[in-house]
């Protein structure tokens, strides 16, 4: 069936800010979709709060709306623009109930806006617990049989007929308390019981037990004449119990015989089928390990992360065919963009193996549970190619930048055998390595299967690899054994180690001997046809597919690897913009980036992909293949900043900014040097190794400091210490992990935090604005309200910050991107860091501002000048709009992880709130992040002392705007003191009701809570703040914050005015 | 033990020796499929070649032998990337080299397995050697490789005499339920749905089987829906299974150039001459149409795997299937008074299916009794027995 030809102006929906289990994969899938859509002629309205994302530049979409995600705003966007159709499907789950709910209030219908994709009916179907059951059942497909129960009686009863273990889950119990897994009768009378007890509607549900079973995923697509295909199958390494997003995952499925493979596979189609899907869908099986029993566990009925997981292990666009498919074509009537000569109703074949690990925030979150549950925690993931599973598992664990590079990495050797038996029981991100241990300690594989429900197929896998480790270790180095070591992976480093044979013989030693990396590509179907699309994965023998091709100017574009904390979706919003200036500008483009969620990796975006670790040794193998003409470091984060000297000793010149200038930015004392020369103040302070120096010199500059490692994003371990003994405790968390560099001790200065991103081109600086931060110093950057351009700061100031900035640009010899953060304090400016290179808040400025500052840098790298690129240097005129950046947070996601804000990064996103007045503007942001207020106009203060003062004015605003507020003893008296009304409420240890009572209550709209200084996990605040936060209460930890909101529910008005940033 | 592979070309492979010790000359055919390797290898449509299959991991469920499609295995020879030392299935009765060895098929793995894909992709398919003599001389090999073929195959590959397999008469019988239940007693006790197979709807109805090399699953496709099946040998006269009065004949698979079964070419048209319905696939599908005029020809690398869609021009709709075939049936040389095409490949347009006008004849490229690969076409066994129901005239 061709195309539609009704649809002519789509609206796509975004999955707005960046959240735990809900990430990049949807800027690529909507990117991809977006393009795909434009490809047919279609206009593209896109709607999308997040300003990090490709898919929000107006190259991608006709008109761009970065405005809060809310029914409203939507509703509002679809008067003005008119478009005929709706795509729901791309932006997540959130994309995904707002298509509902306009779909369901009668909107789309009011207002003749068709559906597209799937429809309605479909989704209830879908996503509705008892609609799909009911559905599964009609087609004689199994779920976990479950139901809810009211008495211990019918308990026993149901669990007779459905068979032991059963898991029982407690109705509205926080945190499932209360509930269990059952084994035998005696075990489900306990539990029942107690848990029918615990439960407010003494309601408990009893569902058959899968913890254990294998968890496999069909990703799906249907066509609306019928036709199905399966793109991927893929098999959770850790058995059902571990939310996939958390778990090991393989692709393809390694342990199912044809025969469960076809049972599931039409399974699998069976369901898209009866739900009539026409897209993209993902079904989630359970498969009992020693049996043909299976059930359903979900269905998604739209892209999601598995299945940008399924489009880059596979090379099979679905997000792509997805959008064409919404269009009205037919699968056997879409080409495949990586062959040319196949369809899209060919089902992808691989001949390789792709491990996922994911990339897990315990590094942030240090106080926060390890456990893997079926909640995910991840905030990204990491993706590796070989044609073995050993080799794909060691690539993976070494991409994911979280100082690991074998299965050595942590060490358990101190556990005893009975010691690593209770450990394997934990679920957690260590077990791999734990089960490695165990290998070492001689425990059988049957032991460890039993422990774990992991298939002893990828146990005796991980003893492969333990095994290559005691040879490597008994040597000698042989040529045949490093021929072995490096087919399952082995980085030279830690063959070095192994072997204390130095890396630079045993890089001899490989290429004397010819065990160098070949390349091999990724084409959908395992060479049986000619492939045109150059996206490759390294293996160690065989024939090599990569070739150098000759003609333009290579550059080398390095990715930033997986999503973190402090290292989000922006870094690859740079990667991609670069890529795409240097190919406007006649270079080859070859882009090295081992994240599956990206845009940066799709297989169109660059001339060359190279799915591949990025260490030293696997660039290198890759450099000596394409040899480029240079490579560009400052757009890929610390990621690839960290590889710059690796690239200089192969002999890749780097482009822009130089090494040694980088250097100099991050070494204090060069950077002295330069700050002294430049004549720029900044805060008093000095380098340490040691917790004593640290002492000293915090003691002589006077508390409170600043203590943070040097060369690390997202301020990670960094912390404001304000005595003797929390340097000591700050110092010990540092230097947990080996420090290459000192560790930095400042005086803390309390002012406005102003930060810059500009353009140097060598002699001229471009800086398109200046933002400033809500919250004072002490919150770091990446958590801060932003707001462009600085409403407080006055012409002197920012003349003053444009001047350094300039200085501080051309004495680092910058050439290309450079951000600087400030603090002002009155007139005073004082730098607090300069990072010559791309930043979180490059997407954002380039959108408010129109002025594509990622181009331009890479314009000024290749030689141009801002100037001749048409631009007065400078600070340019500020824009007629306000822009705020709020940082949005996952902390319902990480249980027991400390939500207030201080200088080490826990934001997972942003959103934008954009509007020519700053109320407006800063309401649009709040909005955007979820915060949706009035609701019961209930709020509840607790303040630390020294903010005792500042609150009252808050509790004044929020009492005038009607709002009932509960304090606790002190903060009520400083309120009522100065005649704020406050009812006091009991804190926690004291007696019923407690302020922990009222937040349960579900009846409050708002926790004002900042914390006392310290990491205290027992201290009431803590528990006031998760548990505000586990029941989906707001909590803001900082003055300004609260400040801010309240200024914008003062200002909430009813009817926001729409920016098409497109325009700008 | 270091192993070789010699192509026809004077490529060499070096590799690990596998299974049984012994030289062999084949024809080297790739598979694409990433499951369902004892499948593959127990297909008599592999006899006469060495099978390369590009998934690099092979053996990782061991051998559960429930799974063959016929009692022994056929390839000449295994070619791998890897064999997976553990394996690991709860079926699972023995590992893949076990089951090599007992087989006597020799093997080489720890090869490039896709750079021998390639060549066979770019030069077409190739004979060759897998040998483990370290002193090999090229000279002496590459004359003996060209002058190979697979000979009349079908002869080896068809069963010796006739029997007949018995009819499912209840759904329990075949376990037509869910998935899950087909297969475990206490998911079976739990959940009584039929699913996979949906009814009896073949009761009554005696099929013959022309077994050119069959694999089980067609007569198992059939039987579980309740028809009876007689299983003929490739070399029965059609008079005496015309004499046995069945209410369908099925032409199965097999291995081999179709042209070199010039005798069983004759019997099929007598077979065509009758009006009983048959339903033909791969090897019986181009017999049938070259015993109508119709002419076959060799691809340059063939189509094995799972995942070839492949289009029902009746209604449009793609399925995707099973395919295990190096030669096609010429659609330019088709007699549309006899033949139309039925079904299409939508990679490369070669023909999939015949429909036979005027006749209750359908016959299919590819393989609607998966095994290996998808079950999305077995749709077809129900088509067949409507046929022979009358419910379906030119179907």
């Amino acid at each position: 069936m061709p195309k539609n030809p009704n649809v002519k102006r789509v609206m796509v929906i975004g999955s707005g800010p960046i959240v735990i289990g809900q990430a990049a994969e949807f800027d690529y899938a909507g990117t991809q979709a977006c393009r795909s859509l434009k490809e047919e002629g279609v206009e593209v309205i896109l709607v999308n709060s997040n300003p990090a994302t490709i898919m929000t530049d107006k190259d991608i979409a006709d008109k761009v709306y970065v405005e809060p995600l809310t029914v409203r705003v939507l509703e509002q966007i679809i008067e003005k623009e008119k478009p005929d159709s709706i795509l729901p499907t791309l932006g997540g789950q959130a994309g995904l109930n707002l298509g509902m709910e306009l779909e369901e209030s009668g909107f789309l219908k009011a207002h003749n806006v068709t559906l597209l994709g799937t429809t309605a009916q479909t989704i209830r179907n879908a996503e509705g617990r008892q609609e799909f059951k009911d559905l599964m059942e009609r087609i004689g497909e199994p779920c976990a049989a479950s139901l809810v129960v009211e008495s211990v009686e019918d308990g026993v009863a149901f669990t007779n007929t459905i068979g032991y273990p059963v898991v029982l889950r407690p109705a509205y119990t926080l945190g499932g308390s209360g509930g269990g897994i059952a084994h035998n009768q005696a075990e489900l009378e306990e539990i029942l019981e107690n848990g029918l007890r615990l439960s407010r509607v003494g309601q408990v549900l009893v569902e058959r037990c899968i913890a254990g079973w294998k968890e496999i995923e069909y990703e799906v697509m249907r066509d609306s004449m019928g036709n199905c295909i399966t793109v991927c199958n893929m098999e959770n390494i850790d058995p059902v119990g571990v939310h996939t997003g958390d778990s090991i995952v393989v692709a393809p499925s390694q342990t199912l015989s044809d025969k469960e493979y076809q049972m599931l596979r039409t399974s699998a189609l069976k369901i898209i089928n009866e739900l009539q899907i026409t897209g993209g869908c993902n079904v989630q099986f359970a498969l009992h390990p020693t049996s043909f029993e299976y059930c359903v566990i979900e269905v998604n009925p739209r892209v999601s992360r598995s299945s940008a997981l399924a489009s880059k292990a596979t090379g099979y666009p679905i997000a792509k065919v997805a959008a064409k498919i919404a269009l009205g074509f037919t699968l056997d009537e879409i080409k495949n963009a990586i062959t040319h000569k196949t369809y899209a109703s060919f089902e992808p074949t691989l001949d390789y193996c792709v491990v996922k690990i994911p990339r897990l925030p315990f590094d942030k979150f240090i106080t926060a549970k390890r456990t893997l549950t079926t909640q995910m925690k991840a905030t990204g993931e990491v993706m590796s190619i070989c044609n073995n599973f050993e080799g794909a598992l060691m690539k993976a664990i070494r991409s994911l930048e979280q100082h690991v590079d074998c299965l050595l990495s942590y060490d358990f050797s101190a556990l005893s055998v009975d010691e690593l038996k209770e450990r394997l029981k934990k679920v957690d991100d260590q077990r791999i390595y734990v089960i490695a241990e165990a290998i070492r300690k001689g425990m059988d594989y049957d032991t460890i299967h039993e422990l774990t429900q992991i298939d002893v197929w990828f146990i005796d896998k991980i003893a492969i690899l333990v095994e290559m480790e005691q040879a490597l270790k008994e040597g000698p180095l042989t040529v045949e054994l490093l021929r072995e070591a490096k087919r399952i992976e082995f980085p030279d480093n830690v063959i070095s180690r192994l072997t204390g044979v130095p890396e630079e013989e045993i890089k001899k030693l490989r290429y004397d001997n010819g065990i160098v990396a070949v390349y091999k590509m990724v084409d959908t179907c395992a060479a049986e046809f000619a492939a045109s699309t150059p996206y490759y994965y390294s293996v160690f023998g065989g024939e090599c597919e990569a070739r150098r091709t000759e003609g333009r100017k290579k550059v080398l574009v390095l990715g930033s690897g997986p999503i973190r904390i402090g290292q989000g979706i922006e870094f690859d919003y740079c990667s991609v913009h670069a890529t795409w200036a240097f190919s406007k500008a006649g270079y080859e483009t070859i882009i090295i980036n081992n994240n599956p969620e990206t845009v940066s990796t799709d297989f169109d975006i660059a001339d060359k992909l190279y799915f591949e670790p990025l260490t030293p040794e696997d660039v290198e193998s890759i450099v000596n293949i394409e040899h480029p003409d240079g490579a560009v470091v400052q757009f890929g984060g610390q990621t690839a900043i960290k590889l710059t000297e690796s690239l200089m000793k192969m002999g890749v010149p780097i482009l822009g900014t130089k090494a040694e200038d980088v250097d100099a930015a991050e070494d204090r004392e060069l950077f002295d040097r330069i700050l002294e020369q430049t004549k720029i103040p900044r805060a008093a302070g000095g380098t340490v190794y040691t917790a004593e120096e640290a002492k000293e010199v915090a003691n002589r500059l006077g508390y409170p400091v600043l203590v943070r490692p040097s060369y690390v994003l997202g301020g990670q371990g960094m912390q404001i210490a304000i005595s003797d003994a929390e340097i000591e405790e700050f110092m010990e968390i540092i230097n947990r992990i080996a420090q290459d560099h000192p560790i930095l001790v400042d005086k803390y200065l309390m002012g406005k935090e102003v930060e810059v991103d500009a353009v140097c081109d060598g002699t001229d600086i471009l800086i398109p604005g200046i933002m400033e931060h809500i919250e004072r110093t002490g919150v770091h950057s990446g958590d801060s309200i932003s707001v462009y351009p600085a409403p407080t700061i006055g012409d002197a100031v920012k003349e003053k910050i444009a001047d350094y900035t300039a200085r501080l640009a051309r004495a680092l010899h910058v050439k290309g991107l450079i951000n600087i953060q400030f603090i002002a304090i009155g007139e005073e400016v004082y730098v607090i860091e300069v990072n010559p290179r791309s930043s979180r808040t490059v997407p954002y400025i380039s959108k408010v501002t129109g002025i594509p500052i990622v181009d331009l840098a890479t314009e000024v790298i290749i030689g141009r000048t801002i100037r001749e690129l048409g631009y007065i240097p400078g600070l340019q005129p500020e824009a007629e709009y306000y822009a705020v950046k709020m940082p949005v947070f996952s902390f319902e996601k990480i249980r027991g992880a400390e939500i207030s804000l201080g200088p080490e990064m826990k934001s997972t996103g942003e959103c934008l709130g954009i509007a020519k007045d700053f109320n407006e503007a800063l309401y649009k942001a709040f909005l955007g992040a979820g915060v949706n207020l009035p609701k019961h106009k209930n709020i509840i203060i607790t303040v630390k002392d020294a903010d005792k003062h500042e609150v009252i004015e808050i509790g004044r605003r929020f009492e005038k705007l009607g709002y009932t507020i509960y304090a606790t003893k002190s903060t009520a008296a400083a309120l009522n003191e100065a005649g704020v009304k406050a009812r006091k409420v009991n804190k926690i240890s004291q007696e019923s009701p407690t302020v922990m009572d009222l937040i349960l209550g579900h009846k409050i709209d708002l926790v004002i809570d900042t914390p006392t200084q310290g990491r205290d996990k027992s201290r009431d605040g803590f528990l006031i703040r998760r548990i505000a936060i586990e029941t989906g209460v707001n909590c803001i930890t900082a003055m300004d914050t609260a400040k801010a909101l309240v200024t914008s529910l003062e200002n909430a008005s009813k009817r926001l005015t729409l920016v098409d940033v497109a325009q700008l | 033990m270091k192993a070789f592979l010699i192509l026809e070309d004077g490529t060499v492979f070096e590799g690990t020796h596998i299974g049984a010790s012994k030289e062999i000359i084949s024809e080297i055919v790739f598979n694409t499929s990433m499951a369902g390797y004892l499948e593959i290898l127990t297909d008599p449509s592999y006899a006469g070649q060495a099978v390369c299959m590009t998934y690099p991991l092979i053996g990782n469920y061991g051998i559960c032998r429930d799974d063959m499609e016929s009692f022994k295995s056929w390839p000449d020879g295994f070619i791998v990337r890897e064999l997976s030392r553990v394996p690991s299935n709860f079926r699972s009765d023995m590992t893949i080299q076990q089951f090599l060895d007992e087989n006597g098929v020799p093997g080489i793995a720890g090869i490039d397995t896709r750079a021998l894909t390639r060549i066979l992709r770019e030069k077409g398919t190739m004979n060759g050697m897998i040998t483990t003599n370290e002193d090999y001389c090229l000279e002496d090999i590459l004359p003996r490789l060209m002058k190979y073929t697979t000979g009349k195959v079908v002869e080896k590959a068809t069963c010796p005499t006739k029997y007949t397999i018995a009819p499912t008469t209840a759904l329990e019988q075949n376990g037509p339920l869910s998935g899950a239940a087909r297969f475990d007693r206490a998911a079976y006790e739990r959940e009584k749905r039929p699913a996979l197979v949906k009814s009896l709807n073949g009761i009554g109805l005696k099929v013959a089987l022309l077994d050119l090399g069959a694999k089980s699953n067609i007569s198992r496709s059939l039987s579980e829906r309740g028809c009876e099946v007689t299983v003929y040998s490739a070399l029965t006269p059609a008079s005496e299974i015309i004499a046995d009065a069945p209410d369908g004949i099925m032409l199965s698979n097999g291995p081999g150039d179709p042209k070199e079964c010039a005798s069983v070419i004759a019997e099929i048209k007598k077979l065509y001459d009758t009006e009983i319905p048959i339903f033909a696939i791969c090897l019986g599908h181009q017999l049938m149409a070259l015993a109508t005029g119709a002419d076959t020809y060799k691809m340059k690398y063939g189509h094995r795997g799972g995942n070839h869609p492949v289009k029902d021009l009746s209604t449009g709709r793609v399925y995707i299937s099973s395919q295990n075939h190096g030669y096609v049936v010429d659609t330019d040389k088709l007699d549309p008074s006899v033949a139309v095409p039925a079904f299409v490949n939508v990679n490369d347009g070669t023909n999939e299916g015949l429909s036979y006008t005027g006749k209750n004849i359908f016959t299919v490229q590819f393989h609607p009794e998966a095994c290996s690969g998808p079950q999305d076409s077995g749709y077809l066994f129900d088509r067949f027995i409507d046929m022979m129901k009358g419910e379906n005239e030119n179907a």
